[in-house]
């Protein structure tokens, strides 16, 4: 599988080096050179200096036939821009953003984004560890609408399709 | 009418100000404290010192209620997402926005922003019709930035003086529709005679200037303007 990631923050590279060592096409953007030092020296995919929110840069650095998409810089909004080009300009359908607002978040999985919120999967995670009752919001939110009406348009059983296809750590290589 | 500008920079400062005094109600939020406590020094209490892109605080602020939600930040991720933020979540019947990357319009417009200002384009449209000797102007994009309305200012050399519109051969999908001389804009007809002066407008697809240029403009390596 060809996967795009626009940002090579903590959770951009991790996931980079992960599909890279599971034998995916990886392809990772970020506007700093010095973020692709997250990167271990074996990392075998291509990393790309440029702005993820800008069509042309995406273009050339090869998004156009990506099968997944993932927005993970630390801006909500570039993430949001970039998965906006990502689904209208390049027409990719599977389209995943990091939107660490929870209001924010939910109202672009009403616009056909799959959106991540950190701060409620946090807040879950603590109050999970200190036996605490959850938030009751989601902290991952599949696509419930707009553009693409062939996106899953359940909440939670959404990231099950990604998970499949995956294959991430020692599932082995995939063709 | 209540309007929610968001960005207090030179443009939100001025825009909330001449707003203000032509009576309306505004909102005006910015995110820096310090820019903000300004702000209100200078215009009164209408100043929010918050990130308008956080949707807590756009609900807070009165978005719901806005008539015109106006995004002037200098970031044109912001400014899209506060405006698609006021439209889908709040409702609001129209948005505005700036844009600096001119590539951005097209996207905004389909992402259902309802205006979109873009400073860059009218400081090159104004550059670009003053400078003489760039005879192919690029008017306005049409639908979503395929097709063009170009105009091309016949000078002495081109090809297609003294001869008629019907006569040239035009890129596929391009066609010349009307003409402008001595100030005065006449349906382009099939065998008019074009002179020097005139001012041919065309429509067609974006990537068809090189070749209007040949035809109308010719290949005049001094007329030729480099950039187009």
């Amino acid at each position: 599988m060809k996967i795009v990631i626009v940002g090579a923050g903590r959770v951009g590279a991790v996931l980079a080096e992960a599909y890279d060592a599971a034998g995916h096409d990886v392809v990772i953007l970020d506007q700093s050179t010095r973020a692709f030092d997250r990167l271990p020296s074996e990392f075998g995919g291509a990393a790309v200096r440029g702005d993820g929110t800008d069509e042309d840069t995406l273009r050339r650095a090869g998004a156009a036939d990506a099968d997944v998409f993932l927005a993970l810089t630390e801006g909500d909004n570039r993430n949001v821009m970039a998965a906006q080009v990502a689904l209208e300009n390049l027409g990719l359908q599977r389209v995943v953003a990091k939107i660490n607002d929870p209001v924010r978040a939910a109202a672009y999985a009403e616009l056909g984004i799959a959106t991540i919120c950190r701060t409620t999967i946090l807040a879950d995670a603590v109050n999970a560890f200190l036996g605490l009752a959850s938030l009751g919001l989601p902290g991952v939110i599949a696509p419930t609408g707009g553009h693409h009406a062939g996106h899953e348009g359940s909440h939670g059983a959404s990231d099950a399709p990604l998970a499949e296809n995956l294959n991430v750590g020692a599932a082995g290589r995939e063709a | 009418m209540f309007v929610l500008v968001v960005g207090g920079g030179k443009v939100g400062y001025y825009l909330s100000k001449e707003l203000i005094e032509s009576g309306h109600e505004v909102v005006l939020m910015e995110k820096d404290r310090g820019r903000a406590d300004q702000i209100t020094d200078e215009i009164g209490s209408v100043v929010v010192a918050h990130d308008g892109c956080e949707g807590k605080y756009l609900g807070e602020a009165g978005c719901a209620r806005a008539d015109i939600v106006a995004a002037v930040t200098g970031d044109d991720e912001d400014n899209l997402v506060i405006c698609q933020m006021a439209k889908h979540h709040f409702d609001v019947r129209r948005t505005i926005a700036r844009v600096n990357n001119p590539k951005n319009e097209a996207l905004f417009r389909h992402l259902g922003v309802d205006e979109i200002i873009s400073p860059t384009r009218m400081i090159l449209a104004s550059i670009e019709q003053d400078i003489p000797v760039h005879e192919l102007l690029h008017l306005a994009a049409l639908g979503e930035g395929e097709l063009e309305i170009i105009e091309a200012h016949l000078q002495d050399g081109s090809p297609a003086i003294g001869r008629a519109p019907g006569d040239l051969t035009m890129p596929p999908g391009c066609s010349l529709f009307a003409v402008v001389r001595d100030g005065v804009a006449t349906p382009l007809l099939p065998d008019m005679t074009l002179r020097v002066g005139d001012k041919v407008i065309a429509i067609g697809p974006s990537d068809c200037s090189a070749s209007l240029h040949e035809q109308l403009i010719g290949d005049n390596p001094e007329a030729v303007t480099p950039g187009l």
